[in-house]
């Protein structure tokens, strides 16, 4: 092993732990506005669509398959495909969650809880889409047989952060206070 | 293991020298042509936002005067030249977002700091050229975005670079240019902040990451220091931007309403709105404005920190302490926003809440300014143009802090935060001194960037007309706020302010002029860029690793070669091999005591 392997952290790793702090900012940002919005009177209090749950379920699965990947990648690249899968599984689900509240007349702008709905999980889709791009990137060195290590360290911690950011809004968007 | 002298880089090279002419200028991945283009976006913006304060001045000095073509190119908001009241805020929203983002922002963090952070700390290009690159391309496009906003029927808007709600989020029934030219403007600014973030990512990353063997954090350059504490600043503060900007788009566009309260009644229509919040925007924006002040002048600290024990020939004052002072100044810049919103109906025990650490906040900028002071006290002065710069940011930084001492007190800031003591303090302490640090970095580092020294007599002329203009412009906005002229108001005109016409017309005549003196620079900069005197490695007898490779940098900064650190920033003032200064990279043992 070389000896830059042997260091604490990599640009990589320090790259993803800084973009995750930046990411939890904006969500604490995003956060603060709900808290203010929450106390008017105008925010209606609706039931999540129950694909959530199923979705959430997903999303956590494919954090186990990930670290599957990561044990025994020389046992071939079908963990991280599967993983791969369930992230897209993952972000169908979050747009079939769209369609039942719309389905139901709760659009963007028909009160700040439909909104913040929309957005958080907006913003979430988008970061997990680009979770989905590092796993592709992954995949394809792998495919080509080039060393992944560093790689999929940097997106195993990227795809675990956003499962528990995940979790985080699905507390923050169904606990009422 | 490797053995010392032979160290491997942190990172293995990212990419190899570009061939074609795209891969070499335009979508470079190198960091020194990354920080070229920012500080050349930096260059068209700030004249730009010149031109447009110079329109404003010369409304508020001659009311009725009619500007040459200004009611071509905008026959809405300039009628025959002559501009509407609306018009003038339009130009004052573009002067001071184009200002505060694109050059402020852009110059002394993204510009030099891209350019000279790698090679200080001895790396071979950023921690993500991939990244850096895109983050200046989307720094342009954020601009060109904002600029088209002058190219819309309405014109831009009117909301001022801060943007209030509901004012920002209702549309076009608030007034000219807050249709789609405020649009224009939320979208500029959020590609702006994802620009921004890209760049802060980069920055930190290389500072941990990529620093050669030897370089310490003890032993990083202040200029670097200064530059790692702005991007972790960055990182925040447009982290808290970005979402703002998404959710004042959406009220724009989808109908929703965060920002815009039930029952509003614009020119007699009942905005479609329920329960939003104007003082979220507030909150929001401020909790990024406050440190974007920071931002803006952090690098400016660094750079004098830099350059000062260069050109004093002594070590700089207790480089710890300066370190130290920046770092708290970053943690205290984010428990100050509500300074800025003392106005806004804040209960006064917030707002001691908030005037408390905007008081303790000058007590690390007076620690810094205190070594500076300290560091010139008994040193073998050499009066370049850049040193000059330097003593001349410590001045204007001085007396813009002061003013700063009074606005901290909520029962003198609800008097004077509405006038023009204001725009004369942040003008001094976040303008002008970031514009002296962008001035010194230029002279300092101009050599070192194309291989040619500077024309030092046009500097110094430039350096003291600059001065004394300055002065003479935002000095006299104290008084005129103390004696009630509001900010933002287009003409003074009515009875009790007409007497200030006068002063307004000696600030407009010191602005033309102050601003003519910029084409001296610029006229410095292309000339010394073609026919300047060859520049050598080392021009300043400074000690940081730029000063080692040669001027410009080969395409890796040091020409395969990994240096290897051994001595501090700050070896001046005492006998070394080449004079009396020890280079970083010298194997030379200090002297005793030293």
């Amino acid at each position: 092993m070389s000896a830059r392997a042997l260091r604490a952290t990599t640009p990589a790793r320090t790259g993803v732990w800084v973009g995750i702090a930046a990411i939890v900012l904006m969500v604490a940002a995003f956060t603060g506005a709900l808290i203010v919005r929450r106390a008017e009177s105008d925010w209606i209090h609706f039931r999540l669509p129950p694909i959530i749950y199923v979705n959430t379920l997903v999303l956590l699965a494919s954090s186990v398959t990930l670290e599957r990947a990561r044990a025994g990648l020389e046992a071939g690249t079908r963990w991280l495909t599967m993983t791969f899968g369930l992230g897209l599984l993952f972000v169908i689900g979050q747009v079939l969650a769209w369609r039942n509240l719309a389905a139901q007349g709760l659009f963007l702008a028909t009160s700040p809880s439909s909104a913040f709905f929309y957005v958080l999980t907006a913003i979430h889709g988008l970061h997990l889409l680009g979770g989905v791009a590092a796993l592709v990137y992954v995949l394809g060195r792998a495919r080509r047989a080039q060393n992944v290590a560093g790689a999929l360290d940097a997106a195993a911690l990227y795809w675990h952060f956003l499962g528990v950011l995940w979790l985080y809004l699905l507390l923050l968007l169904t606990v009422q206070l | 293991m490797s053995v010392p002298g032979t160290t491997a880089p942190a990172a293995a090279p990212h990419h190899g020298p570009p061939t074609s002419f795209l891969r070499k200028y335009v979508f470079s991945l190198d960091h020194k042509v990354i920080g070229k283009q920012y500080l050349g976006l930096a260059l068209v913006a700030v004249f730009t936002g010149m031109v447009l304060s110079w329109l404003m001045r010369l409304h508020l000095a001659y009311p009725d005067l009619a500007i040459p073509g200004l009611g071509k190119l905008y026959p809405n908001g300039a009628p025959g030249g002559v501009m509407t009241p609306e018009y003038y805020l339009s130009i004052m929203t573009m002067h001071g977002t184009i200002m505060v983002f694109f050059v402020l922002t852009t110059a002394p963090f993204a510009g030099f700091g891209n350019f000279v952070l790698p090679i200080q700390i001895g790396a071979e290009d950023m921690a993500f050229p991939r990244f850096n690159m895109m983050s200046f391309w989307v720094t342009c496009l954020a601009f060109l975005v904002l600029v088209s906003a002058f190219f819309v029927p309405a014109g831009p808007p009117i909301s001022g670079w801060t943007a209030y709600a509901p004012l920002s989020a209702v549309g076009k029934d608030a007034g000219p240019g807050q249709g789609t030219g405020q649009l224009l403007w939320a979208i500029s600014i959020a590609i702006f902040c994802v620009g921004q973030l890209l760049g802060s990512l980069n920055f930190i990353a290389t500072t941990l990451d990529l620093r050669t063997r030897g370089m310490t954090l003890a032993r990083m350059p202040y200029a670097t220091w200064a530059w790692f504490i702005t991007s972790v600043i960055g990182l925040i503060a447009f982290s808290i931007l970005l979402p703002a900007c998404i959710l004042l788009i959406l009220d724009h566009v989808a109908g929703t309403s965060f920002f815009i309260p039930a029952g509003l009644v614009i020119s007699d229509t009942l905005q479609p709105h329920t329960g939003g919040s104007p003082l979220l925007w507030q909150h929001l924006f401020w909790f990024f404005g406050h440190p974007e002040v920071y931002i803006a002048i952090l690098p400016g600290f660094g750079i004098v920190s830099q350059i000062l024990p260069a050109f004093a020939r002594k070590p700089l004052l207790g480089p710890r302490v300066l370190i130290g002072s920046m770092i708290a100044i970053g943690f205290l810049s984010y428990m100050v926003w509500g300074h800025h919103m003392f106005l806004s109906g804040m209960n006064p025990f917030s707002a001691t809440l908030f005037s408390v650490p905007t008081l303790i906040i000058t007590i690390p900028a007076t620690i810094i300014t205190l070594l500076w002071i300290g560091t010139l006290y008994g040193g073998r002065l050499r009066f370049t143009t850049s040193m000059l710069f330097c003593i001349g940011f410590v001045s204007v930084f001085v007396s813009g802090g002061i003013s700063g001492f009074f606005l901290a007190q909520p029962s003198i800031d609800v008097y004077l935060h509405g006038t023009y003591f204001v725009v004369g303090h942040f003008h001094f302490v976040m303008g002008v001194a970031a514009m002296f640090g962008i001035f010194a970095a230029t002279y300092y580092w101009f050599p070192k960037m194309f291989g040619r020294m500077m024309n030092e007599t046009l500097g110094k002329v430039h350096f003291a007309l600059t001065f004394v203009g300055v002065y003479c412009i935002f000095m006299p906005m104290h008084y005129l706020g103390l004696h009630g002229d509001v900010r933002r108001y287009s003409a003074f005109t009515d009875e009790y302010m007409k007497g200030d016409i006068p002063l307004h017309r000696f600030i407009t005549i010191a602005a033309l002029f102050t601003g003519a003196v910029q084409l001296l620079f610029l006229y410095n900069l292309v000339r010394s860029r073609f026919r300047g005197a060859p520049a050598p490695d080392n021009p300043w007898q400074a000690t940081t690793l730029e000063w080692t490779t040669s001027s410009p940098p080969p395409f890796d900064n040091f020409g395969g070669r990994h240096p290897v650190v051994t001595h501090g920033p700050n070896e001046y003032g005492m006998k070394g091999r080449d004079g009396d200064y020890i280079m970083q990279t010298s194997s030379e043992q200090l002297p005793a005591g030293g």
